[in-house]
Formats: C-alpha cells, structure tokens, sequence
C-alpha cells in the first residue's frame, strides 16, 4: 500500500488558457486506459499527488524494514531467519522501485529522503506499532501485507507508467509475504496452548491497526475526486477494506482464532461481513506523530542514514580516483 | 548538511527467454561497478535475469512527447506496408 495519508486535498493549481488543449489530451489518454509517461504533459495537480503518493508509499516501506527487522536475529529456526531477511530485503526493495519511479516527476532522491528524515513526510501509520512477540511476524505477513495487497492491485493499473510498473513488480512480490505470514499463523495455531494463545494475543493488538490501514471512511476522507478521475485511486478506502474483511475473516477461522470485535457479524443479504466503528481517534493520534514508536521509528532510520554517510563518501571518492587513473592511463597509451 | 549527489543509472535486464534487454527501473551509483551491483541486487532477487546492462541516465537521448505527432504520424496512412492491403485471391490458399 501504503498510501493512507494521501487524502489531503491538493491546492487548486492556477491552468493557463493555453493549457486547456493539453489538459483534454491529458484527460483524454487517462479516460482510454493509456499510460502518462514521465516526459508527457500533465497537470500540475496530478504531478504533485503522485509525487507525495509514490514517495510517501516509497518511505513506508523503508521504515517498514524496522518492525520485522526487529526479529530477524530472534527468529526460532534458520528457515524462518532465512524467509524474514528476504522479507525485509524485498521492502528495502520496494522503497528502491517507488523512489526511482518518484524520481521520474522532478525530485530527486536526497529531496525526497530529506523530506522523510526531516519529518515532513508522512509514511504508513501501521509501522508506528511496536512488535512484541514472534506472532507478530506472522500477524504482518497476514494482515498488514494482506492489506497492502488489496490496496497495491488497483494501483498496478494507475495511469501513471513508472508507478504502474513499479506497482506490478512489487505484487508479484508481496504474495509471498502474506504467504509466509500465514504459515507462521498455522504453526502457532496448530502449537501448544501458548503458541496459540501468542497468535491470539498478537491478532487482538492488531486487528483494528490492520483495518486502518485502509485510510479514513469514505464520508469523512477528504475527497479523491481528482485522483479518481486521474485514475490514480480506483476504489474508495471503505471498498477496499470491505474486500479486505470479506477476505480476511475466513482465513482467522480457519486459524481457529476470533476477531477482537464483539459486533462482528456476517449479513447473509449483501454477503459481507460488518465490523463495529473504528475508533479514528486513535488513527490520527498516530498519524499527527503520537503512536507508540513514532519517535523511535524516524531516530533509528536517521541514525542509519547518518551512519551511512562516510560510506556514500568513501565510494564518491573510489570512483574519482578510478576516474582520474583511467583517465592517465588512457593519456599514457595515446 | 550537503551531500554530493549520488549519479543516476538506468537499468534494462534480459530475462531467460531470449527477450530482448527491457528497462525496469533506475538506481544510484557513483561508478558502473557499483551501478551493476546495486541493479543486481535491486531487480533481480529472483533469477529475473540472465543480464543487465545499466547506462548513466543523462546519456540517454529521448525523444520530445510534444513532438509525437510529427515523429509518429506519417506511417499511419502509409497502409501499403502492412501485408493485408494486398489482395490474394483465396485460391491460392494462405501466404
Ligand atoms: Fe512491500
Ligand atoms: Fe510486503
């Protein structure tokens, strides 16, 4: 996904009248399902949107290395350390694909990096939740992976190229880590009582979480009118969590576990499940910087981009002396 | 505090099936070496790739979308070049 802070309205930006053609042609290869390419026109709205979208998605997933990160040393066999590492190698991934799609809208990569670790870009509120237990690697893969599918699909067909393809890249990837989420699940559940009352512990903290995900209600989510018409969102936030339900449900009965929401109940007339209310008070009390690990989650990525510095400079000054002794060398040979 | 900004590399890899070499996404890197390095490990964590080749993004030389119409346009009427304006009688069964 992991787009939920994108429904902030973008100021209207002034059209020029000799932009009037160029809009229609715009408009017109979105509305046919063509693709917008880094190089074509396009409207200063939709530039912007993107540009906090795919590198707001791109952080995400970056400072969603830490929370399974986390466990990588404590994982309880060498078959669960191996699959976590290439979990977590994979969303550094991710970041990388989203940034160099970012990068094709006119801003580069120190900008946007600097826009994450100054804190004026936001990221994904779910990776502001500390993880407690093993469970909870089985409980990300499950439902915060789960979730980042339903919301990555619709985006593999998003109008704007380099997103699109870099959406396709990441879901081939991300099925694999629901997968391996779930597996932990069904060995925990199928485990001693406390195994399974660890899997149980680590859904009830974070069922809710996961449905937030989704971004705020549709009645209360700040119009995305223009990136519905850009077809850059195709499903609202509420239909994509009412897929993620209908489909998640099922999956935590076979597990044997319940749902930690007295007012879950299955209506047999439209065929969903209905949830109780969401509490978004606590959503955007995480999302204004307040969550539980908010403040640990952007030290621990400065103090890594800061420990980082003199190798990015080592390798700058590598490259200059390979340049300038490829350079002698080519003068000596002449 | 500033940093010198780490050149830009474009990254096109051939997979298996005799494919031609595609472009997948770009990377960060002071040199070629490092360039194919990180694309390596990048695009191609799971044997996407039989080959990569990286190329430093300002030396690309593409061409204007504005243009696209002048550039494109006059083989659209040229129909002559497409097997099927010509006409063969059906006896002659399929060329
Ligand atoms: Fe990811
Ligand atoms: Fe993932």
């Amino acid at each position: 996904m992991y787009t939920q802070a994108l429904n902030t309205k973008e100021e209207a930006v002034a059209t020029r009248p000799e932009d009037a053609a160029k809009l229609a042609r715009f408009q017109a290869i979105v509305d046919v399902e063509d693709k917008i390419e880094p190089n074509d026109w396009m409207p200063g709205g939709y530039r912007k949107t993107l540009q906090r979208q795919i590198s707001q998605h791109a952080h995400s997933e970056i400072i969603g290395m830490q929370p399974e990160g986390n466990w990588i040393t404590r994982a309880p066999s060498l078959k669960r350390k191996a699959a976590l590492l290439a979990k977590v190698q994979d969303e550094g991934g991710h970041g990388l694909y989203l940034y160099a799609a970012a990068e094709t809208l006119g801003i580069s990569r120190e900008d946007y990096c600097e826009q994450l670790h100054s804190g004026k870009a936001k990221y994904s509120s779910i990776f502001n939740y500390p993880t407690l237990t093993w469970a909870d690697m089985g409980i990300i893969g499950w439902l915060v992976d789960g979730a980042a599918i339903m919301n990555q699909i619709p985006l593999c067909r998003c109008s704007y190229g380099p997103y699109a393809r870099a959406m396709i890249r990441i879901c081939k990837e991300e099925s694999f880590h629901q997968r391996q989420g779930y597996e932990i699940m069904i060995t925990l559940c199928r485990g001693t009582a406390e195994q399974k009352a660890m899997a149980q512990e680590a859904l009830n903290r974070w069922w809710w979480q996961a449905l937030m995900m989704f971004g705020p209600s549709d009645k209360d989510s700040m119009h995305s009118a223009d990136s519905t018409k850009w077809k850059i969102k195709r499903f609202s936030n509420d239909e994509l969590r009412q897929k993620f339900i209908d489909a998640t449900i099922p999956q935590g009965q076979y597990l044997g576990l319940t749902f930690p929401d007295p007012e879950l109940k299955f209506n047999a007339s439209t065929g969903h499940w209905e949830t109780g209310e969401i509490d978004w008070s606590e959503f955007k009390r995480v999302v204004a910087g307040d969550g539980p690990c908010n403040r640990d989650r952007m030290k621990v990525r400065n103090a890594a981009h800061a420990a980082g510095a003199w190798v990015r400079e080592a390798a700058h000054a590598f490259a200059e002396k390979r340049r300038a002794r490829m350079a002698t060398a080519k003068v000596a040979a002449e | 505090m500033f940093e010198t900004p780490m050149p830009l590399w474009e990254v096109f890899i051939r997979n298996r099936s005799g494919l031609p070499h595609r472009h997948c996404g770009s990377v960060h890197a002071t040199d070629e070496v490092m360039a194919l390095q990180a694309a390596r490990d990048v695009y191609t964590r799971r044997g996407e790739s039989v080959s990569i080749w990286v190329v430093p993004s300002t030396a690309i030389v593409a061409s204007d979308p504005s243009d696209k119409d002048a550039m494109f346009e006059p083989t659209a009427s040229k129909i002559y070049r497409h097997p099927t304006f010509y006409e063969i009688p059906e006896d002659v069964g399929h060329m």
